[in-house]
């Protein structure tokens, strides 16, 4: 029984080491699925339902807020495309986030094209820097991989606030944006149309990476991840399928960003530094390393934990966040979705019906 | 050519602090196999209660000597308290222990002590050499990182606990299995590098003032020299900070109109070109995987 | 003559009586977030991340509105100030906003610190309908009444700061080979337009143009290049940390230029006294608050006021610290737009009257600096003065200089 491909961490999935410990193992799972998850699909209709009644029950700034969540759930997704499934470290998507904002804010400021259309923009854009940044990466591996990615991340701000291109990055004023109406007059605010809007995106591009890590080149990229010279023996392209990754990568979250700036209404060489990226991964690795789902548990956290941090003690509000990560990370060492996992197969085995032993409904299965 | 002159000078002082950085960065990562992302913070904090304990009236070789010590015993717990719980779980978890650990000394040190910046003493004084172009402390400063990398090769080349220190590192299993108590290891790992950044931090607070976020800056530089030299090469790492500082100056003054703006871009995308033709860095042994 | 029956007197009974049940005084008229016992009032400021030094700034507004309230409020209300981190990052500032705003309901927002953040909440306030009051920063595009009519600025903008160096500069050595240190951000960048505005032809007088990051460890190789390029005019505007790291090198390497320190980096206790003081004598700066580190104050009245408020509500909090002086000062003309409104506590007479202010002082102002606005003018603090370092402390002279830049 092969696992919810949603739920791509297996045992192998960790980046650099293979032997990893706690990570669940595939046999809970295979049980797992004749239990709750197979009504898996039900619950994924009725969160998308849910979702879609949800500005209709709060205020105009939760729906903003919510938005905003969403945003960088499909940022960490990109993030996780590359880091979960194929194994390569980056410290620079904030570069990718900030290039998508800053071709939307562009297009949008200066040649009046319509916000839908700077999606596809931002997305090429990113996704031919991120095939170009692929390339030579191709030769880094781990720690040094990471330098080059912070390298990309260190630049973008300057790159921004560079006096000759002041003219069309606005320079350090940055660049205003104008929000969106609905479309054919539909009776709701801005703000409740870019929910929906940021919702439709995202599910599309949650699918897409569903199918994609379900194909033959999902597997092919996960492969390179967990033993790639196993896999280029095996006749994976491995160079073609890194640099690719990189691309789509780099393509998510950067329609992520573009979503971002229109959301935000506002980009300014500031809002996309080094300390970004760090959220992103603080963000998927919280969420779960690999897991699709997770993306939006690593969205909700970085939205909402220095919120909580803030309001427990605004003078150590750092110090507060830190210990919140500590604590999230002690109980959940393998983020989000690696509890869900654990907690599957934890109840897997107390449901799992066993007919030659005693009963053992109640007790935990040994 | 003058002005080249000055600016690589210029660029060695810059780079000494980096070069002690890098080392202390190296040190962990031989000691614990992970980058700390809260090295600099540590190094910070320490800098900071060495400049408490004189405030209370000790002089400068007391507070150096209890920074130090405080500092090692801090690694340690940290490492048990923090790093120990975590240590099955994916690589990339104990990175957000990590970030969590910076956020905590950041924010710490800003609640107790301040943001105005303070002057930190140094035992080599401020005076100028060769003409301006260094000054006694930074001379001072190098000489204490070469003698600290100094020690530390004697160290780990040639004392039966370093050896030890460096097989728990490399590979745990094997280890355990000839007798090295590896969890011992990594913790007295870990209070060194805390140690080794306490002695960075105090010898980095004279130049740059000391306040909470002195290091951020410098860990970065440190982190891009210690990739440079190779993360398996203190020596290396020596050099590629100083390598670093003497990029970044003269890049920023001698490349024309774009130099002077996008300085540390420069400095970072000449050593990524670095990294394609050595990938391992300069003097880093690129690790060989077996099937 | 209309008869006056007895349905017209009944009728007229109710105005009649509530007439008299009027006090003399005008009707109150609330608007979001005033009760008769509170006014609600919106903050934000980078109490964490890397602008984290600039604390200090929303922590002594809060500070000074509690000192207020326990002093009796502002016409017997409270102020209510409600005040969130939005670590630097725009797009935080733009969720903490509209969480003042649309959930907390406050009436305006007072001191929103740093360009980029308040600029992206620029055209909501303006849409929404918001007092956007006394903005803490010193950039241009504030003083807009006609584009933003709900966004004041607060203090002398460095672009006019800059054209006053140029203007000393002009006067004291139109000669001088110029190098400027600027932070490569909105507010560096601000200064050296300004310089280079008001240069204006001379504008070649600048030779070299040294820019660092916050993240830059130190700016010695700055100051090595200057000296190396023959540099005899230093426009520093630098903050204090490299402020005073650009003095200490200046003097180790025995380069003594013309000094001129920006207001943010001159404060004796957070930039000179590190640097050395025997190392600063004859730097020139401008300021338009008082020094609290600076013993000439020692005995004003209105630095024993807010040392007094230190003392008492901000204990914690570092007296040399500039933000400290700022946020208080901010604060207390808040006090003054609030108290102005009497009982008629709407966005638009807030508004109203933060747009006239004639001549109103708080207690760390420089002597002989008042701030002035009017529906034509949303700089409210225009002057400065320019002061000379002895060794000991800031010598003021001059007279006080207009800076004003449309």
């Amino acid at each position: 029984m092969s696992p919810p491909a949603d739920d791509i961490a297996t045992k192998e999935s960790v980046p650099f080491v293979a032997a990893a410990g706690a990570a669940a193992p595939a046999e809970a799972l295979s049980g797992a699925a004749t239990g709750w998850l197979a009504g898996r699909h039900l619950l994924i209709a009725a969160a998308i339902v849910v979702a879609a009644l949800m500005p209709f029950f709060f205020k105009s700034f939760v729906t903003f807020q919510l938005t905003q969540v969403m945003v960088y759930a499909l940022a960490i997704l990109g993030l996780n495309i590359l880091t979960g499934f194929n194994g390569q470290f980056s410290l620079g998507h904030s570069a990718f986030y900030g290039i998508g904002a800053y071709t939307a804010a562009i297009l949008m400021h200066d040649y009046d094209v319509g916000y839908v259309w700077t999606l596809p923009a931002a997305g090429a854009v990113c996704f031919a820097v991120g095939f170009l940044f692929g390339l030579p990466a191709l030769r880094l591996q781990g720690l040094y991989l990471a330098l080059a990615t912070f390298a990309l991340a260190i630049a973008l701000p300057q790159i921004l606030k560079f006096g000759p291109l002041e003219h069309w990055t606005g320079g350090v004023q940055g660049l205003f944006i104008d929000k969106p109406d609905p479309p054919f007059g539909l009776p709701i605010d801005s703000d409740q149309w870019l929910y929906y809007f940021t919702l439709i995106v995202l599910l599309l591009l949650f699918l897409a990476v569903r199918n994609l890590a379900r194909s033959r080149t999902g597997r092919a990229i996960m492969a390179i991840r967990d033993h790639p010279i196993a896999a280029a023996a095996m006749g994976v392209n491995s160079s073609l399928y890194k640099t690719l990754t990189f691309g789509v990568s780099a393509l998510y979250t950067g329609i992520a960003g573009a979503l971002g700036a229109i959301v935000v209404q506002f980009v300014a060489p500031d809002s996309f530094s080094f300390l970004l990226s760090v959220s992103f991964l603080v963000g998927l690795i919280i969420g779960g390393i690999g897991s699709i789902p997770g993306c939006l548990v690593g969205g909700i956290f970085v939205l909402y934990v220095p919120n909580i941090a803030e309001s427990i003690s605004r003078g150590l509000a750092g110090a507060i966040y830190g210990i919140i990560l500590l604590i999230i990370i002690f109980v959940m060492p393998s983020g989000a979705a690696g509890f869900v996992r654990l907690a599957n197969a934890w109840l897997a085995g107390k449901w799992r019906p066993n007919p030659t032993a005693r009963s053992t409904l109640g007790q935990p299965r040994r | 050519m003058e002005l080249l002159l000055h600016q690589v000078m210029a660029g060695l002082a810059t780079g000494g602090i980096y070069a002690c950085m890098a080392l202390a960065v190296v040190m962990i990562y031989q000691a614990i196999d992970h980058l700390n992302f809260a090295q600099g913070e540590m190094a910070m904090f320490s800098t900071f209660i060495a400049w408490q304990v004189m405030q209370w009236g000790q002089p400068y070789w007391v507070a150096f000597v209890a920074a130090v010590v405080l500092s090692f015993i801090g690694g340690v717990l940290i490492e048990r308290v923090l790093f120990r719980p975590i240590h099955n779980a994916p690589v990339l978890s104990s990175l957000v222990a990590f970030i969590a650990l910076f956020s905590i000394l950041n924010s710490a040190a800003g609640y107790l002590w301040d943001y105005t910046i303070k002057t930190f003493p140094t035992p080599f004084g401020h005076k100028p050499l060769l003409a301006g172009l260094a000054d006694t402390h930074e001379a001072g400063m190098i000489g204490v990182t070469l003698g600290l990398l100094g020690l530390l090769y004697l160290f780990f080349r040639g004392t039966r606990l370093g050896l030890a220190m460096r097989a728990a590192a490399a590979n745990p299993e094997s280890a355990r299995l000839v007798g090295i108590r590896v969890g011992w290891m990594t913790a007295l790992g870990w209070g060194m590098a805390a140690s080794i950044g306490a002695v960075a931090g105090m010898l980095i607070a004279p130049v740059v003032f000391l306040e909470p976020n002195m290091m951020l800056g410098v860990l970065l530089y440190g982190f891009a020299g210690a990739v440079l030299g190779g993360l398996t090469s203190p020596g290396g790492a020596v050099l590629g900070g100083f390598a670093v500082g003497v990029i970044e100056n003269v890049a920023g003054t001698f490349i024309p109109y774009v130099g002077r703006e996008l300085k540390l871009t420069i400095a970072l995308v000449l050593i990524v070109a670095v990294l394609m033709v050595r990938p391992s860095g300069l003097f880093g042994r690129s690790v060989v995987s077996r099937v | 003559m209309k008869q006056v029956t007895r349905r017209t007197i009944l009728a007229a009974a109710p105005a009649v009586l509530t007439l008299a049940a009027i006090p003399a005084r005008a009707q109150k008229k609330y608007g979001p977030g005033v009760t008769d016992t509170e006014i609600k009032v919106g903050n934000t400021g980078p109490y964490s991340g890397p602008a984290s030094s600039y604390s200090p700034v929303p922590k002594s507004i809060v500070a000074w509105c509690k000192m207020v309230n326990d002093q009796g409020g502002v016409n017997g209300r409270k102020i209510n100030l409600l005040s969130y981190d939005d670590a630097y990052t725009p797009p935080k500032t733009v969720e903490q906003i509209r969480k003042l705003v649309e959930q907390d309901e406050v009436l305006c927002t007072v001191g929103t610190l740093g360009t980029p953040t308040n600029s992206a909440i620029w055209q909501y306030m303006n849409q929404k309908k918001v007092p956007q009051l006394f903005v803490a920063t010193g950039a241009t595009k504030w003083d807009d009444p006609k584009g933003h009519p709900w966004t004041i600025g607060w203090q002398p903008n460095y672009q006019s700061e800059g054209r006053i160096y140029a203007a000393y500069l002009l006067k004291e050595k139109p000669n001088g080979k110029i190098g400027v240190l600027y932070q490569n951000d909105d507010f560096g960048k601000d200064y050296l337009k300004g310089l280079k505005d008001g240069l204006g032809e001379k504008k070649s007088m600048i030779a070299v143009e040294a820019s660092y990051e916050t993240t830059d460890p130190t700016v010695d190789s700055q100051i090595v290049d200057m000296k190396a390029k023959g540099i005899d005019v230093f426009v520093n505007t630098a903050i204090p940390k490299f402020a005073a790291q650009s003095i200490r090198k200046a003097a180790e390497i025995e380069w003594k230029p013309l000094h001129i320190l920006s207001s943010i980096g001159a404060s004796v206790g957070a930039t000179l006294k590190p640097a050395g003081f025997e190392n600063c004598k004859g730097l020139i700066s401008d300021f338009y608050l008082k020094d609290p580190s600076d013993p000439q104050w020692k005995d004003d009245a209105g630095f024993k006021e807010w040392s007094a408020f230190m003392d008492k509500y901000l204990p914690d909090g570092d007296k040399l610290d500039a933000g400290n002086v700022a946020g208080a000062s901010l604060a207390a003309m808040t006090v003054q737009v609030l108290k102005q409104c009497g009982d008629e506590l709407t966005r638009e007479n807030v508004m109203k009257q933060a747009a006239n202010l004639h001549d109103v002082t708080v207690p760390m102002l420089l002597p002989g600096i008042k701030a002035n606005t009017s529906p034509t003018d949303f700089a409210p603090l225009k002057q400065v003065q320019m002061a000379r370092f002895t060794g000991e402390r800031w010598e003021l002279f001059g007279p006080l200089i207009t800076g004003a830049v449309t």
